[in-house]
């Protein structure tokens, strides 16, 4: 299309990213967020005590019977049983109490039956009283934005973000076509430079962490290929729902599952426990679940406490319910399923232990740091030509990159914000979370259409730096979960949640300090900066 | 049809670039790349599903995995090739042979 094939790379690289650039960096930031959605769910339910972390006292055997005797009382009627031992484990990460939990068989009409969850006393296996919790959309409302955006069908969600993914590989790959010298670049960065220090800057957070963005990209896209690429299974298959599930049978080699109603073991719990143990070692078993299959006897089967594996996988032994004799369990997965779920397990991160998962982190947020300065890129580059003011397009370029940039985070504070906030009794407490998240975005969007774009950064970014800051003091006044507890508990969980608002209110306000001095430079400054080269020059002169 | 983009004004900079002949090329492209490159990315995909050696469901999806690379690739290369009738030429070409293809291997249920 241009002279050169760098060139037109160039060209696909810089519009392919404008356009992709604010869903984009929405995406980045809430899905960065999500590689720590249980702990943002904890922190937005304060109404959940600290974890006692108790193992069983007393008597196992008798523990667990009581709480089949429980399950025979509350779910007769159920597709499954499951009785979770008190343990720590990464799914969903922290501590999982002594609990009871079943799915009823699904009414007719229906695909699913309702779920139940009890916790009990790891004393006497009776249950507690549930914990009233305030209704929150969680860390998992934040997450799940990453994928499906908000305010419109699910549908029309997930491929606006796929097409805007799809647009982020082409950016990344294009990046890495029109990059010459993408070695030396990498330890090039040449500061208060302005429009060079903004393009060193995309550079080095783009090469940095490329095998990521390549992997998250890609990962992302496979989430969701049966809908973005449904031509295949359309043409092979069919398009209607039974075509689809046609082919996902053939796929996992598993034919529907036609689920009975458990009834109580006869086998002797314990010793199946023991077995498990004997293979795993203390204190390895995760749960006890039974469940009875059409054609196929009732099963029990033991779960081990999920481990760092990549993919995750649920280590279980199997034994038939009647009387205790092993059983085998599924069997292992074909290659195309494995490296699909290797791609998603990547994507997920559930495998990632505590170090792991703050690297995944600080790619997601280089990710956003990536896109963020590509998008100023774009425009400080086109300023001077378009005088700034004059050109509706380019303002509104400019006013949507610092609502995007700076205004999005902040609207994410601001969901913080609403959680502590919002009356407890407010109807559609949690979908109001988000609306308070869409409006700081959209005041932020007015504010930059309003005024200059150069104060209104700065401005910005001090709010969205204070809306941070001020977040544990926040928590400090409406809850008991504040720093002062939760650290002197040693409950790294929750207290790092507050202690990562505080560290992203510091990095708003450098952000604020820095793009002031380059951008609003002092009355005294601004005539020194350009008195500068005339006394350079007439120094060289004088020699 | 428009065989190519006024090649210097293009390059020189803002006046040339936001002339009709240049916005209606990029149109053309752009518009190529959604749909005619999906089109021949969702032929690929069908073929490679055919042709791998793998169980039918097993190759589908292998290929469905693999189609998001294709379709990078199909993109790279319509905004890469310098003339348009060429791009039209090479779309259309390609997506019929590997119609014909499927077509041949009985693929279409």
């Amino acid at each position: 299309m241009k002279e050169s094939f760098r060139q037109s790379m160039a060209w696909l690289h810089t519009w392919t990213g404008l356009i992709a650039g604010w869903i984009l960096f929405f995406v980045f930031v809430t899905g960065t967020s999500g590689y720590f959605d249980d702990e943002i769910t904890r922190w937005m339910e304060p109404e959940r005590p600290l974890p006692l972390q108790q193992s069983l006292s007393g008597d196992r055997e008798q523990l667990i019977n009581t709480a089949l005797d429980r399950l025979q009382k509350v779910a007769p009627e159920a597709q499954n049983w499951v009785v979770t031992l008190p343990h720590a484990s990464l799914t969903p990460r922290g501590w999982h109490d002594f609990t009871l939990g079943w799915q009823d068989l699904p009414k007719r009409g229906q695909a699913f039956g309702l779920r139940g969850r009890e916790t009990l006393s790891t004393e006497t296996a009776a249950p507690l009283p549930p914990v009233e919790v305030r209704q929150t959309g969680g860390g998992m409302q934040l997450y799940r934005m990453h994928y499906a955006l908000s305010y419109m069908p699910y549908p029309v969600g997930i491929r606006l973000v796929g097409l805007c993914t799809l647009l982020m590989l082409l950016a990344l790959i294009t990046g890495v076509v029109i990059h010459k010298k993408i070695f030396k670049d990498f330890f090039t960065f040449r500061p208060n430079k302005n429009r060079r220090s903004w393009l060193d800057a995309h550079n080095l957070c783009g090469v940095m962490a490329l095998p990521f963005f390549l992997m998250i990209t890609y990962s992302g896209l496979v989430f969701f290929a049966a809908q973005y690429m449904p031509a295949g299974i359309a043409t092979l298959y069919g398009t209607d729902r039974p075509a689809a599930r046609a082919f996902f049978d053939e796929l996992t080699e598993r034919e529907g599952d036609v689920y009975l109603a458990v009834t109580r073991p006869a086998a002797n719990i314990e010793t199946l426990l023991s077995t498990a143990e004997e293979r795993w070692g203390e204190g390895q078993v995760a749960s006890i679940r039974v469940e009875h299959l059409q054609g196929q006897p009732q099963h029990v089967d033991i779960e081990r406490v999920a481990g760092d594996k990549v993919r995750y996988e649920r280590q279980i032994l199997r034994f038939d319910a009647a009387d205790g004799t092993p059983l085998p369990s599924d069997p292992p997965l074909n290659a195309t399923i494995l490296t699909n779920e290797t791609l998603r397990a990547l994507h997920e991160g559930i495998f990632a232990g505590p170090w792991l998962r703050w690297l995944y982190f600080f790619s997601g947020l280089l990710g956003c740091a990536m896109i963020g300065t590509g998008m100023v890129l774009w425009s400080v580059k086109r300023r001077k030509r378009n005088h700034s003011d004059s050109n509706l397009g380019h303002r509104l370029v400019e006013a949507l990159n610092l609502a995007t940039i700076v205004g999005l985070p902040a609207g994410v504070a601001g969901y913080f914000w609403a959680n502590r906030l919002l009356p407890l009794d407010m109807a559609d407490r949690s979908a109001w979370e988000v609306h308070c998240l869409f409006l700081i975005f959209g005041e932020a969007l007015l504010y930059g259409l309003l005024r200059d774009t150069r104060r209104a950064w700065v401005e910005l970014l001090f709010f969205a730096s204070a809306a941070f800051t001020l977040l544990p003091l926040l928590n400090l006044l409406t809850t008991d979960i504040h720093l002062g507890n939760t650290l002197a508990r040693g409950d790294w969980a929750l207290a790092g949640v507050d202690l990562t608002f505080l560290g992203l209110g510091a990095l708003f306000a450098y952000m604020g300090i820095k793009v002031r001095r380059r951008w609003l430079p002092s009355p005294q400054k601004a005539t020194a900066v350009e008195q500068q080269p005339r006394v350079a020059a007439a120094a060289r002169e004088a020699h | 049809m428009q065989n190519s983009i006024p090649q210097r004004s293009a390059a020189a900079g803002t006046t040339a670039s936001s002339g009709i002949r240049y916005r209606l090329a990029v149109t053309a492209r752009v518009l190529l790349a959604l749909v005619g490159g999906y089109i021949l990315t969702s032929a690929i995909l069908i073929l490679l599903a055919l042709i791998w050696p793998l169980p039918k469901a097993q190759a589908l999806a292998a290929s469905t995995m693999l189609s998001f690379l294709v379709y990078v690739a199909v993109v790279i290369w319509i905004f890469s090739v310098r003339r348009l009738r060429n791009v039209c030429a090479g779309l259309l070409i390609s997506t019929l042979l590997c119609a014909g293809l499927i077509w041949l291997l009985g693929g279409i249920a």
